[in-house]
């Protein structure tokens, strides 16, 4: 994915569904999936617009490798 | 020039040491604190460009596991050991980067003697600590930083300061101490909070990298599972009721004053040739004439403690060692040391020394009546006594042993001090045993003796001792 | 030759520093702590590390940490401190890391007192902390050999990657006796393949003791046990002394063993043919040269500072070839070589007397 706008991504199968990336989004961009990962989470997901690029959500994240945000 | 947030180099691309579940995620609950704090010690480490110096120690607890994540140096270490682990490591290499990381358990309760002392030291580590009021590990039980009213596992009514004491603020109890640079308690309840974390992290890594000591990080962070929470709502309840008992903030910073490389410590390899040298400084600074021994001596000195009878044997076992022969000496030990006297054994033989104790001296000298009293029946028969007849009031048995008696204590004191009268019960020995003579022995003090000052009192001591033998004939 | 006249204790620092250990980490105990002032004196001297721990557990995970690095470290205690620090010992075995630990005896159980004894025996020999592992245990009789076998030890504990006890009781720390000061070696161990230097080339090994699958856990205490029997097949050590004719061989180590020279040479005296099998390494117990003692000899008799703990190995090498005997002191008691010749003299005589 490239783009000249700021985004994040989720790995979905690293996410275990905890929305405390939700929870501190300032823009509201992510949401959490309808669908379960194979290990019976929920995953977030970016909802496509609007982000920033800020960061908080990988900092809130407990997960290593499961949000990245690129900021072009 | 773009900016990424993503996974920092510092931990391991795949968590082969996982032995279970997904290789790229943690082993902790959805919404565990520790991944967070993890997350930024990884990135830490990586921005710092210490990550081939550093070492990561993980604790008992939740994150027993930290060595599967970090790309560096790892020990695992016992429940609450950890900064006494990080301590060996960090002394024994200064130049690594140590991280003790521990949980509320391992650090508060049964390591709060390793954690007090190694703040006190001064110990150029950082020390990670995530209190999360709770063991999750074992099963939510109580820990020394849950709350009052908190219920645990092994408080299912809730904990009461009464019954089991009140949660324990390590932040505080630790800046009373003066080594310390750098003590915070920060948190991880809102994204503010995560922030100033992660600068306090990188803060406490920079302090070790610079020398200038102990930096201690707490984290407050949620558990969860352990609270029976999900996890936004344990992170309100972080802000909301943790941080009222755990008030964020800075406790102790010197680290703008510190100096850097203070709190170094050096530890270098010392090689073959350095070890000789040193240990062949330590040898004694003599050789007589060796000097041929008639009788192997089985000796015993006794007296009051102060009156110098250990002394007296080391003196005599000396001269012995330089005259060439195999000699020991044992210090009053045990049970003989009972009824308020000082003894020693030492036996100077031409060959190999069996039992280095003394049950049945050919040589006795007694320096108080208890002495005498306990000693005089295990010579034996024809065996040397000696006693300080001006402290002694009995008589030894003179047609089994040979005796000589004479005032040691008077003698020494006109010449000056009492303190050298087991040097006048050398003399004595000397002259009436015919063992060593005069200028050998003298010749011996003259090294052995540490103190010069002293050393013209002590030679007259002997000559003194020596000579009351032979006026006695 | 290079001599000095110093005490066990001293002579123990003495071959560390020569067998090149780096770092000290102890607590004070009577009678021990003769072994921390020389290591106080000594090792910063030398560019070293030496801490006064805040406990006898902090010292010795202090030594796992310095010993996690491939550094040559060492502790030492007394019974009750001893006792205390067997947590990390099992630790440290677990994780397979060289180190060297003192324990030098003195009368317990509990507090007990200060005095020589030499009950620890069975918590050295046998385990003393928790799970499957050994200790290589060294018992020296004079301070020339607290010096020796302190290099040995180390060696030893490099060798094979596990902890080596020097066990001595207290008289031996305390006694001086005159000791040969001692070459330096070079240490002829490269550790960079286990080790974590704190560095690049080994950043990717990890000291631990966890094995969290049941499957590896059983391996790694197979492979423990593999080493603990080379160890048995390889590294016992023993002394004999006029056993070649003896009826009666005696069998005791430490200060005991010197106390028994002298007793063998009152007996052969008195013509009674008595011999001495000194267990230098008390793990691995020279089982062995006990079995082929008990094949020529009519009797053995164990003496210890102790009610009864070596004897057990010797009964267990000895197999019902010949009777058994035992003579013990404890609580500080130290038999005298007339006591030991009386015993040796009982036994000969039929036990009747």
């Amino acid at each position: 994915m490239t783009t000249e706008f700021p985004y994040m991504e989720v790995d979905s199968e690293l996410c275990k569904g905890c929305q405390l990336c939700i929870d501190v989004c300032p823009k509201g961009v992510i949401a959490i999936s309808d669908k379960l990962n194979s290990y019976s989470y929920h995953p977030a997901y970016y909802t496509g617009e609007g982000c920033t690029g800020c960061g908080l959500c990988f900092y809130a994240c407990p997960e290593p490798g499961a949000i990245r945000v690129v900021k072009p | 020039m773009a900016k990424v947030f993503e996974k920092p180099a510092s931990f391991y691309s795949e968590f082969e040491r996982k032995s279970a579940g997904h290789k790229k995620t943690t082993h902790y609950c959805p919404g565990c604190g520790h991944g967070n704090v993890h997350k930024m010690i990884a990135e830490a480490i990586e921005d710092l460009g210490v990550a081939e110096r550093s070492v990561f120690v993980s604790p008992v607890g939740c994150s027993v596991f930290g060595y599967y994540y970090f790309n560096s140096g790892n020990f695992q270490s016992a429940h609450g050991r950890a900064a006494a682990v990080a301590t060996g490591i960090k002394r024994a290499n200064p130049d690594s980067i140590v991280m003790s990381y521990q949980g509320d358990g391992d650090l508060a309760a049964i390591g709060t003697a390793e954690t007090v002392h190694a703040a006190n030291r001064g110990e150029n580590i950082s020390v990670f600590f995530i209190n999360n009021a709770i063991y999750g590990m074992t099963g939510g039980q109580m820990a020394p930083t849950t709350m009052i009213g908190q219920r645990t596992t092994t408080t299912p009514r809730g904990r009461t300061e009464v019954d089991h004491g009140n949660p324990v603020r390590m932040c505080e109890i630790l800046a009373t101490l003066p080594a310390p640079t750098f003590i915070t308690r920060v948190g991880l309840g809102n994204s503010k909070q995560i922030m100033q974390a992660r600068k306090a992290i990188r803060k406490a890594l920079q302090i070790q990298i610079e020398g200038k000591g102990y930096s201690f990080v707490e984290i407050l962070a949620p558990c969860p599972t352990g609270w029976k929470m999900d996890p936004p709502e344990a992170r309100d309840h972080l802000t909301k009721v943790m941080e009222e008992i755990f008030p964020l903030g800075v406790y102790k910073d010197v680290s703008d004053e510190a100096e850097a490389g203070h709190w170094n410590r050096i530890s270098k390899p010392f090689d073959v040739e350095a070890r000789h040298a040193y240990l062949q400084s330590m040898k004694t600074p003599l050789s007589l004439e060796p000097v041929p021994l008639a009788k192997d001596l089985a000796c015993k000195f006794a007296g009051f403690g102060g009156q110098g009878v250990l002394t007296l044997g080391l003196f005599l076992a000396q001269v012995g060692m330089k005259a060439g022969h195999q000699v020991s000496w044992i210090p009053a030990y045990g049970p003989e040391m009972r009824g308020g006297t000082a003894n020693c054994s030492v036996n100077i033989c031409r060959g190999r020394i069996g039992a280095p104790t003394v049950d049945h001296p050919n040589v006795l000298v007694v320096m108080n009546q208890p002495s005498l009293d306990m000693f005089e029946d295990t010579v034996v028969d024809g065996g040397w006594i000696f006693v300080d007849s001006g402290i002694c009031t009995g008589v030894p048995d003179r047609k089994r042993l040979r005796a000589i008696m004479l005032p040691a204590t008077e003698i020494a004191d006109k010449i000056g001090s009492p303190k050298v009268a087991n040097v006048v019960m050398l003399g004595a020995i000397c002259a009436a045993t015919g063992i060593f003579g005069a200028d050998y022995v003298k010749e011996t003090l003259r090294i052995i003796i540490k103190r010069k000052e002293l050393l013209d009192t002590n030679l007259l001591a002997f000559d003194a001792g020596w000579q009351a033998v032979v006026e006695q004939g | 030759m290079a001599r000095q006249f110093m005490k066990g204790n001293d002579a123990i620092i003495l071959g560390a520093l020569a067998a090149g250990c780096r770092a000290y980490y102890g607590y004070p105990i009577t009678p021990a702590s003769e072994i921390a002032h020389a290591a106080s004196l000594h090792f910063p001297a030398l560019g070293g590390v030496f801490i006064q721990a805040e406990s006898e557990v902090a010292a010795i995970n202090m030594v796992y940490g310095t010993a996690g690095m491939g550094i040559r470290a060492m502790t030492a205690s007394s019974s009750p401190g001893f006792s205390l620090k067997q947590e990390g010992l099992s630790y440290i075995a677990g994780a397979e890391l060289p180190c060297v630990v003192v324990n030098i005896v003195r009368g317990g159980p509990g507090l007990g007192n200060i005095a020589p004894e030499q009950a620890d025996y069975f918590q050295i020999t046998k385990g003393g902390g928790h799970g499957n592992y050994r200790l290589i245990a060294l018992a020296p009789n004079s301070a020339q050999e607290m010096c020796n076998l302190t290099m040995l030890a180390f060696d030893l504990a490099d060798k094979y990657r596990n902890p080596a006890c020097i066990m001595a009781d207290g008289i031996t720390g305390q006694m001086m006796e005159v000791v040969d000061i001692p070459e330096p070696k070079p240490i002829p161990f490269d550790h960079r393949s286990w080790a974590v230097h704190g560095d690049a080339q080994t950043r990717q090994n990890l000291i631990s003791s966890i094995f969290l699958e049941p499957e590896e856990l059983e391996k790694h205490n197979l492979k423990l046990d593999r080493k603990y029997r080379e160890i048995m097949a390889h590294e016992v050590r023993h002394e004999t002394y006029r056993t070649e004719d003896a009826d009666l061989v005696v069998v005791a180590y430490g200060v005991t063993s010197r106390i028994v020279y002298s007793a063998i040479d009152q007996a052969r005296e008195a013509g009674l043919k008595v011999g001495l099998l000194r267990p230098i390494t008390i793990w691995p117990f020279p089982s062995q040269a006990v079995a082929e003692a008990a094949q020529k000899a009519k009797q053995i008799l164990v003496v210890e500072l102790s009610t009864g703990q070596m004897v057990e190995d010797v009964q267990l090498a000895v197999l019902g070839r010949c009777p058994v005997h035992f003579y013990g002191r404890c609580g500080g008691m130290v038999p005298s070589s007339n006591e030991i010749l009386s015993e040796c003299e009982r036994i000969l005589a039929g036990g009747k007397n």
